[in-house]
C-alpha cells in the first residue's frame, strides 16, 4: 500500500513538484496545520510578510520578475479579505498567482464560525478561477490544477480555499498528470493565411506603427528578443503600454516612448495618424485609446492577444490573431524572411515620409519640463536615478500616482521583467511589498521602488519584511506631500479645490527608516542629489530615500479626459509658446 | 452639453439591441450557476430569463440556457467570455428570431374560479398544450408551453377567468431536424 499524507503534506509535495522556492504569507488558526508541515520542507522559503495584502503584491513583484508563478499563503476570514486587492490585481494585471487560503473546518461552513467568510464566493470575480476543497483526495488534483490555470493562457490569479479538517485528513498522493487540454482553451488559433495577411498589410503601409503591451512580457524573454527581430526587419515605429515598457530598448530610435494618457506627443500623434497598427499584446485599454470614437480614425487594425475575449471588447479590429505572442511573431518573421526578402527595404521607401512626420513630432519634446537649481524636480530626480543606475541590471518598481507616470516616462528599460507597476487597478502601495518580492527573486540585483510619500504609507509595515530578510530594497520616495495625481486633477478639474490631497502629518521617513532598522537619506537639493542617490545605491540594506521634490510640478504631456489622441495638453514650455488660455484648460 | 471633468471617456452612441438565446455546456460542480450568473453582473450584461439541469448525469454536464439583450459586440463579449471560464465546455448563441430553432418556456397557472370559467380558461390555453395537473371542486392547475409573449398574454388574458397564482421557467432551446448544436 502506498504511503497516506496528510492534507498539509499534500500542499507542499504538490508545490515541491511545481518547484515552488518561496512562498509569501502570513499564519492565523486556519493554516496552522500547513504551517506546521513547514519545517520538514527545506527546499521551499517561506517570506513572513506584515499584512496579506503586502504578501500578495510581494508574490506580484517576484512573478513579474522571474516568469513564475507567485505564491501566496493565508489564513481564513481576514486573511482571505486582505488578499483580495492583491487577487484585483494580479487578475487586471495578468500575473500567475496561486493562492492557498485556510478555511473553517467543513462542518463548520455555513455557520458564521470564527474567521469565516464566503472566500470563494469573494474571490469568484476577481480570480481566474478558485476552488474550495471538501475531500482531500481531489487536493493535490486542484493544486496542480490551479498552478495549470493560473500560467497557462492569459495568465493570472487562482485561489484554493482548504478548510481546516481537510489539512489533517490522510490520503494517497498522485502528481500532476500530462497536460490536458482545458476545455479545449487552446492558445493558439490562429493560422498561416493570418500571417500572410498581415505580412501583404505591412507591405503596403505608408504610416504603419507598433503598440506592444505586457502579453509580449507574459509571453517571456523570447517574445521580446523576437519583437526586437521584427521591429528592427520591417523598420516600424513602435511604441509600448506601460505595461510592455522593457521589451523593446527604451533608447532604441525606433521607440516612441509610451502612449496612453500621459505618453509621449510622438508615440499619440502616430497612433491617431497611422493608416496601419499592430497591437501585440496590449488590450485598447480606455487610458490608452482616450475617446474611444476617434480612436486612430484612418487605420486598419490588427489585434494579436492570446485571450479571445480581448479581441473587438473596446475596439473594432481589422485582422485578429488569437494567439501566445512569440508564436505569432515567430512565425511572422519566418513568413517575412520567406516571402519578402527586400521587405526592410521597401518599407523604409514606403515610409519615409513617415519618419520624417514623426521626427516633426519627436522635437517638440514633450517630455520636457523646466528644471530649477533650488528645488528638486520629480522628473530631475527620476532622470538623475536613471543615469545613475542604467548601467547596473536594476529593477524598479512603482506605487501609483504622478510619480509612476514620471518613472514610466523617464526610466528607460532595456529588459523585459524589470519594470513591476500596477497599471489596470492602480493600486496605491503595491511598489514596496513588490520591491520584497523581487528582490527575493534576484537577491543580488539593484530593486528601487520609486514611490510617492501617500502611496508608500499605505503598505510602509512590510519595511519590516524587508529587514528580517535582508533584503536590501530601495524606497526612492518624490515627496511633494500631496497625492500629486490627485492634486493635478483638482488644479485642472475641479478649480484647484485641493480637497483632502495634501498630506498634513507626514512621519519624518529618515527616522521611520531607522525606527525599523534600516538607512534613512534625505535629499533637498538638486546639487546633493546624485551624492544621495549614490550614497543609497552603496549601502547594503534597505533605504528609504526622502526625496523632496517641487510640490505644485504635473505631469505633462496629458491626454485631457473625452480627447482624442492628437489633442494633447503638453507642459508648462509649450503653453507658454502656444497661450493655452483659460479655455484650453476647461478642455482637461 | 456641460464639460465633463471626468477622466474617464463619456458614453458612445448605442448600438441596436438584439435579443439572443446563449446556451453554456458546464460541468455541473458547486459554484458553476454563481460563476455564469456572476459574470453577467459583474460585467453588466442583462439576463431575462434562465434556465439550468443536468443533462449529462455520467459525465456531470449541465445546460444552462439563457436569454439575454445587447448589441452585437456585448453578446459576442459575453460569448467570449464564458468560453474563458474554466469549468464551460461549449457557447452556442441563437437570435431570438432563428426560425431553425425551437424556443419553449413552461408555465403552471393556478386558477380558482367556478366550473364554467375554469372551462373556458383551459379552452383559452388550447394553443399551447394544456395539461390539467390538478383539479379540485374550485380550482384547476393548468399546464402550457409555449413563447414567453405567449406566456404573457396568457397571463393577462386569464385574469378575468380567475388567474390566482403563476410559475414559469426560463426558456430552453433545441435546433430543428437532426442536427445537433455545435
Amino acid at each position: 500500500m502506498s504511503k497516506l499524507y496528510t492534507g498539509a503534506e499534500i500542499v507542499f509535495k504538490c508545490m515541491e513538484d511545481q518547484k515552488v522556492e518561496f512562498i509569501f504569507g502570513y499564519p492565523g488558526g486556519a493554516v496552522l496545520p500547513i504551517y506546521d508541515e513547514l519545517k520538514n520542507h527545506e527546499s521551499i522559503k517561506h517570506i513572513l510578510a506584515r499584512h496579506e495584502q503586502g504578501a500578495g503584491h510581494a508574490a506580484e513583484g517576484y512573478a513579474r520578475s522571474c516568469g513564475k508563478a507567485g505564491v501566496v499563503l493565508v489564513t481564513s476570514g481576514p486573511g482571505a479579505t486582505n488578499v483580495v486587492t492583491a487577487l484585483t490585481d494580479a487578475y487586471m494585471d495578468s500575473i500567475p498567482l496561486v493562492c492557498i487560503s485556510g478555511q473553517v473546518p467543513t462542518h463548520l461552513i455555513g455557520t458564521d464560525a470564527f474567521q469565516e467568510c464566503d472566500t470563494t464566493g469573494i474571490t469568484r470575480p476577481c480570480t481566474k478561477h478558485n476552488w474550495l476543497v471538501k475531500d482531500v483526495k481531489d487536493l493535490a488534483k486542484t493544486i496542480h490544477k490551479a498552478f495549470e490555470v493560473a500560467t497557462t493562457g492569459r495568465p493570472g490569479p487562482v485561489l484554493v480555499d482548504i478548510p481546516k479538517d481537510i489539512q489533517f485528513q490522510k490520503t494517497k498522493y498522485t502528481n500532476k498528470k500530462k497536460k490536458k487540454e482545458l476545455n479545449g482553451k487552446t492558445n493558439n488559433r490562429f493560422s498561416q493565411k493570418d500571417i500572410e495577411k498581415l505580412v501583404e498589410m505591412m507591405g503596403k503601409a505608408k504610416q504603419p506603427i507598433f503598440y506592444t503591451g505586457g502579453g509580449v512580457i507574459n509571453s517571456g524573454p523570447k517574445a521580446s528578443q523576437q519583437l526586437r527581430e521584427l521591429v528592427s526587419i520591417s523598420g516600424f515605429p513602435i511604441t509600448s503600454t506601460l505595461q510592455g515598457l522593457g521589451s523593446f530598448p527604451g533608447d532604441d530610435n525606433q521607440f516612441l516612448g509610451m502612449l496612453g494618457m500621459h505618453g509621449t506627443y510622438e508615440a499619440n500623434n502616430a497612433m491617431h495618424d497611422c493608416d496601419l497598427m499592430i497591437n501585440i499584446g496590449a488590450r485598447f485599454d480606455d487610458r490608452i485609446t482616450g475617446k474611444i470614437d476617434e480612436f486612430s480614425p484612418k487605420s486598419k487594425k490588427v489585434h494579436i492577444d492570446i485571450d479571445p475575449s480581448s479581441i473587438n471588447k473596446n475596439v473594432k479590429v481589422d485582422l485578429p490573431i488569437v494567439g501566445d505572442v512569440s508564436d505569432v511573431i515567430s512565425s511572422l518573421i519566418k513568413t517575412i524572411k520567406k516571402n519578402k526578402p527586400n521587405f526592410l527595404k521597401s518599407n523604409n521607401e514606403n515610409t519615409s515620409k513617415w519618419w520624417e512626420q514623426i521626427a516633426k513630432w519627436r522635437s517638440v519634446n514633450s517630455l520636457n519640463f523646466i528644471n530649477s537649481d533650488k528645488t528638486i524636480k520629480p522628473q530631475y530626480a527620476i532622470q538623475r536615478l536613471y543615469e545613475l543606475t542604467k548601467n547596473k541590471d536594476t529593477f524598479i518598481t512603482t506605487e501609483v500616482g504622478q510619480h509612476q507616470m514620471w518613472a514610466a516616462q523617464h526610466y528607460k528599460f532595456n529588459k523585459p521583467n524589470r519594470w513591476m507597476t500596477s497599471g489596470g487597478l492602480g493600486t496605491m502601495g503595491y511598489g514596496l511589498p513588490a520591491a520584497v518580492g523581487v528582490q527575493i527573486a534576484h537577491p543580488d540585483k539593484l530593486v528601487v521602488d520609486i514611490a510617492g510619500e501617500a502611496s508608500v504609507l499605505m503598505t510602509m509595515q512590510e519595511m519590516s519584511t524587508a529587514v528580517q530578510y535582508n533584503l536590501p530594497i530601495k524606497i526612492f520616495i518624490l515627496n511633494n506631500e500631496y497625492m500629486g495625481m490627485v492634486r493635478q486633477w483638482q488644479e485642472l478639474l475641479h478649480e484647484k479645490n485641493y480637497s483632502e490631497s495634501y498630506t498634513a502629518a507626514l512621519p519624518d521617513f529618515v527616522k521611520l527608516a531607522e525606527a525599523y532598522g534600516c538607512v534613512g537619506i534625505r535629499a533637498k537639493t538638486p546639487d546633493e542629489l546624485d551624492q544621495k542617490i549614490q550614497e543609497m545605491i552603496n549601502v547594503k540594506k534597505p533605504v528609504i530615500f526622502d526625496c523632496l521634490v517641487d510640490k505644485e510640478e504635473n505631469c505633462f504631456p496629458m491626454i485631457p479626459s473625452g480627447k482624442p489622441h492628437n489633442q494633447m495638453l503638453l507642459g508648462p514650455n509649450d503653453q507658454k509658446e502656444n497661450r493655452i488660455t483659460g479655455k484650453g484648460k476647461t478642455l482637461v | 452639453m456641460a464639460k465633463s471633468k471626468s477622466a474617464y471617456s463619456d458614453p458612445g452612441k448605442k448600438g441596436k439591441l438584439d435579443t439572443h438565446i446563449i446556451v453554456v455546456w458546464v460541468d455541473n460542480e458547486a459554484g458553476v450557476l454563481a460563476r455564469v450568473v456572476g459574470l453577467f453582473s459583474g460585467r453588466g450584461y442583462n439576463i431575462e430569463s434562465l434556465a439550468v439541469a443536468e443533462v449529462d448525469l455520467k459525465k456531470g454536464i449541465s445546460r444552462i440556457t439563457i436569454v439575454t439583450t445587447g448589441t452585437p459586440q456585448v453578446i459576442e463579449q459575453i460569448k467570449l467570455q464564458l468560453g474563458k471560464l474554466v469549468p464551460v465546455h461549449k457557447v452556442a448563441d441563437f437570435m431570438r428570431g432563428d426560425k431553425k430553432i425551437i424556443f419553449k418556456e413552461m408555465a403552471l397557472l393556478k386558477i380558482v374560479a367556478d366550473a364554467s370559467k375554469r372551462n373556458r380558461a383551459i379552452k383559452i390555453c388550447k394553443k399551447f398544450n394544456p395539461v390539467v395537473l390538478d383539479k379540485t371542486q374550485k380550482s384547476v392547475v393548468l399546464q402550457i408551453t409555449a413563447l414567453r409573449r405567449e406566456i404573457d398574454t396568457m397571463m393577462g388574458d386569464l385574469k378575468k377567468f380567475g388567474l390566482v397564482s403563476v410559475s414559469r421557467t426560463g426558456a430552453v432551446a433545441m435546433t430543428r431536424g437532426s442536427e445537433i448544436f455545435k
